[in-house]
């Protein structure tokens, strides 16, 4: 039973990290641009959405609200900083998405104050359904996971099966052919930017009622998320659902078991200290083994 | 073939359904220049690519001098004789052309690691250095930053990175690309006086250059060698004119 | 000649510091020169991998820690008297500078060893976010670390003893760091005009062309990843004595962050920019945080303009200067060591 609840939360931890992997990796993968200030917009969405939720009592209008909130200002840094730096090397994507990412919290703590904001979960989605006899789960965490897989679909189709995602894809491979069709390319970055912004929104909008909406919270997810897309393989949706659900299950997983199972072999209580620091380690092992077999990630993107 | 400097045999490589090289095998003798020509895409690069060791063959022997080398490291190779210049100059941009070509000299003056001694004011290395600028007529830009150079120097300068560890066999992927006339003629001279020295495996379009310069062509189409032979027999060859030379005086 | 200039200056600078800050009564500035300088050492380290080697690691901070925390764990279980390890071999605590230091030099240098190893096999943006991640693996190593104080770090009960040096001494300590400071700078002036440092920035400039010279390049670059790590753990080992308080803060990502900072700022791939640039970083956040607690709304912004428009640091604007008039036909590369 146990066993199940976990798994259930891995993944629902999995689709948020997806969340943010797909912008991030989207990003990574065809402008070349690494954005630390990916986590910045998963923070402001929490923010915006804690606030109008706080306003107006109504989850969805916060919702609603954050969604373009995140967009908007992801699409602005990309027009007034990250465009420029396109053609530079990561280094400088680095330092100067770092420097963002200090403006953003100071300018959050500015605005909402130093201390947590909390969200609620939605009335309509504040009960528990029983999944399996005996069994209790929060439908909100469940709505999380519908939520994320139906992301998951929609980019899908989305890279797949459109004419913006054809563009999408030659792009990553071929800039100057894309300009040559008549494309504005500035524009297509931007927009796949905003898109991936608001993904991010929607990632820090639906942690909202899980975690505490609190400057800061998006660099530990951040840096879970290159973890994910590491393992997946850079510019890679499929690699980032993978990686996602994989960095998801293992930390879930490890939190929960290994501190019991080293208390189980070892005995004392230090053994279950062994078992909290190897469990918190337990997704940058698996990093590094996927890496040891497989240097490009599990999905490696030509080229 | 024994006596064979380069022995490759069977040589195959496919990316995904493109057999970029099928089935390549070829022997160049100690000191001959040997023209590999072909049209764009033929896998002419692909070829020095895995014999320089930067993409491993899927099946295959590649033999240098006796000792096989199909699975070696890339810097193992070079080790083992195999100079190279690529098809873009392929120099240290930020390091003086004095430094450049100390450091090809360094890599086959035992190992790197020392930590202390000035290497610049190091003779074992700035000597062979000079002489080898030299040799290639670059002697007065020793000291200009390699990024300052002019694109035909810069050819130049990696001519003599090549040559500075003492090469038995050179692999030269379109060494007068991108040059105009005269520095053209300047490369050729050069690589002239270096024949019978050193072995070339010369990748080049310039037909000129070729005839000029190859005891023996090598012609490949489609990732396989058609043909190999004396230039004349090659000139003469029917299935080359047909697949080859034809086009290209047409171009 | 403004590099000579400058230098000289530093160098007064540095030696009277203690002397003029006690004589005006303003002593905790000791305090805060000690800081630039062990964090400007730290900034050298990562500097010898990033200028000079081009290999953009976000994670040094993880060495520096690790680092910091080898002094306080020996010196912890001096304190309490409970050996460090009792199996394979009887391992005790000691609060020796002579001892603890070297060791954590040593073990920094081993964790470089693993993280190089794995992470240098890969390269550009992968290798980015993996030294990042190692870095978060070992951060949160130290949060589960109970016994030292997890989460909320670990005290130390005094300074290291260093025979007849008293480290708790703030000038002592202050001139202790300077001297071990400029050690490394006169090691690095030599290591990067010897034949390892012209691998190395060949390396950084080219590293294909390196392979096809005949260079193992994995074997140096790994060289210098652990040479890196090794200084950055005496970086954490001073650091450790100096507020005689560790915690998995020296390893957060903020830090790593921070001493990229100071190697861009300050100019890559020269022997003193990490120090100028950790003197002007920590004195813009001395300054800026007199004026606003909010001070990183001006410092992020800022940091966006340097990468945008002063790519080369200061000590490169310092050196474009001195560069201005240039004996003719004769580069400053020759002879003197690569500033």
């Amino acid at each position: 039973m146990l066993i199940v609840e976990q798994v259930l939360n891995g993944l629902q931890l999995g689709v948020m990290l997806f969340l943010l992997a797909a912008g991030l990796t989207l990003v990574l993968g065809i402008m070349n641009l690494i954005n630390l200030a990916h986590g910045s917009l998963y923070m402001i969405g929490a923010f915006v959405a804690a606030s109008v939720a706080g306003w107006t009592g109504s989850f969805v209008l916060g919702l609603l609200a954050a969604l373009p909130a995140a967009a908007l200002v992801g699409m602005a840094i990309e027009v007034v900083a990250l465009r420029r730096l396109y053609a530079r090397d990561h280094l400088d994507q680095v330092l100067a998405t770092f420097g963002l990412i200090l403006f953003f919290n100071e300018l959050v703590s500015i605005v909402w104050g130093p201390r947590a904001l909390f969200l609620d979960t939605p009335r309509w989605l504040s009960g528990a359904v029983e999944i399996l006899p005996g069994l209790p789960y929060p439908a909100y965490r469940l709505a999380v996971l519908a939520v994320g897989l139906a992301v998951a679909v929609f980019l899908a189709w989305l890279v797949r099966r459109t004419r913006l995602g054809m563009l999408i894809r030659a792009g990553a491979t071929n800039r100057e052919m894309v300009a040559a069709l008549g494309v504005n390319i500035r524009l297509l970055y931007t927009l796949v930017f905003g898109l991936g912004a608001m993904l991010a929104g929607l990632a820090g909008v639906m942690a909202g009622p899980i975690y505490a909406v609190e400057v800061g919270m998006g660099e530990h997810i951040l840096i879970l998320t290159f973890v994910v897309i590491v393992i997946g393989g850079i510019g890679s949706i499929r690699g980032a659902l993978a990686g996602a659900l994989l960095v998801g299950l293992v930390d879930t997983l490890g939190r929960a078991f290994l501190p019991t199972l080293f208390g189980a072999a070892m005995g004392p209580a230090a053994a279950s200290g062994v078992g909290a620091s190897l469990a918190s380690m337990a997704i940058y092992i698996v990093m590094a083994a996927v890496l040891a077999l497989r240097p490009r990630g599990l999905f490696p993107v030509h080229g | 073939m024994s006596t064979a400097l380069l022995d490759i045999a069977g040589l195959t490589k496919a990316y995904g359904a493109v057999i970029a090289c099928d089935h390549v095998s070829l022997t160049i003798a100690p000191g001959e220049v040997h023209a590999l020509i072909g049209p764009n895409g033929a896998g002419k690069t692909t070829l020095i690519a895995q014999i320089a060791g930067e993409r491993l063959p899927d099946s295959g022997r590649i033999v240098l001098d006796g000792h096989d080398i199909t699975r070696l490291p890339v810097h193992a190779r070079a080790r083992r004789g195999l100079g190279r210049s690529f098809q873009v100059a392929s120099i240290f941009p930020r390091l003086s052309v004095l430094d450049n070509v100390a450091l090809a000299v360094q890599a086959h003056a035992g190992h790197s690691f020392g930590f202390w001694r000035p290497a610049r004011r190091d003779e074992a290395l700035r000597g062979p250095a000079r002489a080898t600028l030299a040799r290639v007529g670059l002697a007065a830009r020793a000291e200009a930053l390699a990024a300052a150079l002019a694109h035909g120097e810069q050819r130049q300068l990696e001519l003599a990175m090549a040559l500075a560890g003492a090469p038995r066999l050179l692999l030269l992927d379109e060494p007068t690309a991108g040059m105009g006339p005269t520095d053209t003629a300047r490369m050729i001279a050069l690589l002239n006086e270096l024949k019978g020295d050193v072995a070339i495996l010369l990748v080049e379009h310039d037909m000129d250059a070729v005839f000029a310069l190859a005891d023996r062509i090598s012609v490949m189409v489609y990732g396989r060698l058609i043909a190999t032979g004396t230039p004349a027999a090659v000139r003469a060859d029917p299935e080359v004119r047909r697949a080859y030379l034809g086009e290209d005086e047409v171009a | 000649m403004a590099r000579r200039a400058i230098l000289a200056t530093a160098a007064v600078v540095g030696l009277i510091l203690p002397l003029a800050a006690t004589a005006s009564g303003q002593e905790y500035l000791i305090g805060v020169a000690t800081r630039i300088l062990i964090l400007a050492l730290a900034g050298l380290s990562l500097n010898l991998i990033l200028g000079y080697g081009g290999m953009v690691s976000f994670g040094h901070a993880a060495f520096f820690g690790v680092g910091a925390y080898a002094v306080a764990i020996l010196a912890y279980h001096d304190t309490m008297g409970e050996p460090v390890l009792t199996w394979p071999i009887e391992l005790a605590g000691t609060q020796s500078a002579f001892v603890a230091w070297p060791a954590a030099m040593l073990i920094s240098a081993l964790f470089a060893l693993v993280v190089g190893a794995i992470s240098l096999r890969t390269g550009g943006l992968y290798f980015i976010m993996i030294t990042l991640a190692f870095a978060q693996m070992l951060f949160f190593f130290f949060v589960g670390l109970e016994t030292y104080g997890g989460d909320d770090g670990l005290s130390l009960w005094a300074r290291s003893s260093a025979g007849p040096l008293d480290l708790g001494d703030p000038a002592t300590f202050y001139y202790l760091t300077l001297g071990l400071v400029a050690l490394v700078l006169g090691f690095k002036a030599r290591l990067v005009a010897a034949r390892f440092g012209l691998a190395l920035q060949g390396i950084r400039d080219n590293e294909q062309r390196m392979r096809a010279l005949g260079f193992a390049t994995l074997r140096y670059k790994l060289a210098a990843f652990v040479l890196a790590g090794a200084v950055a753990g005496l970086a954490g080992a001073l650091m450790a004595n100096h507020s005689e308080f560790v915690s998995p803060a020296l390893l957060s990502w903020q830090r790593s962050g921070e001493m990229l900072v100071i190697v861009i700022l300050g100019g890559m791939g020269t022997v003193y920019g990490p120090v100028a640039g950790a003197i002007v970083f920590f004195t813009l956040e001395e300054l800026l945080s007199q004026w606003t607690t909010h001070w990183m709304i001006v410092l992020g912004p800022l940091l966006v303009l340097v990468v945008l428009y002063a790519k080369r640091g200061l000590w490169g604007l310092v050196e474009d200067a001195s560069r201005a008039r240039p004996l003719p036909g004769k580069e400053e590369r020759r002879g003197e060591p690569a500033s």
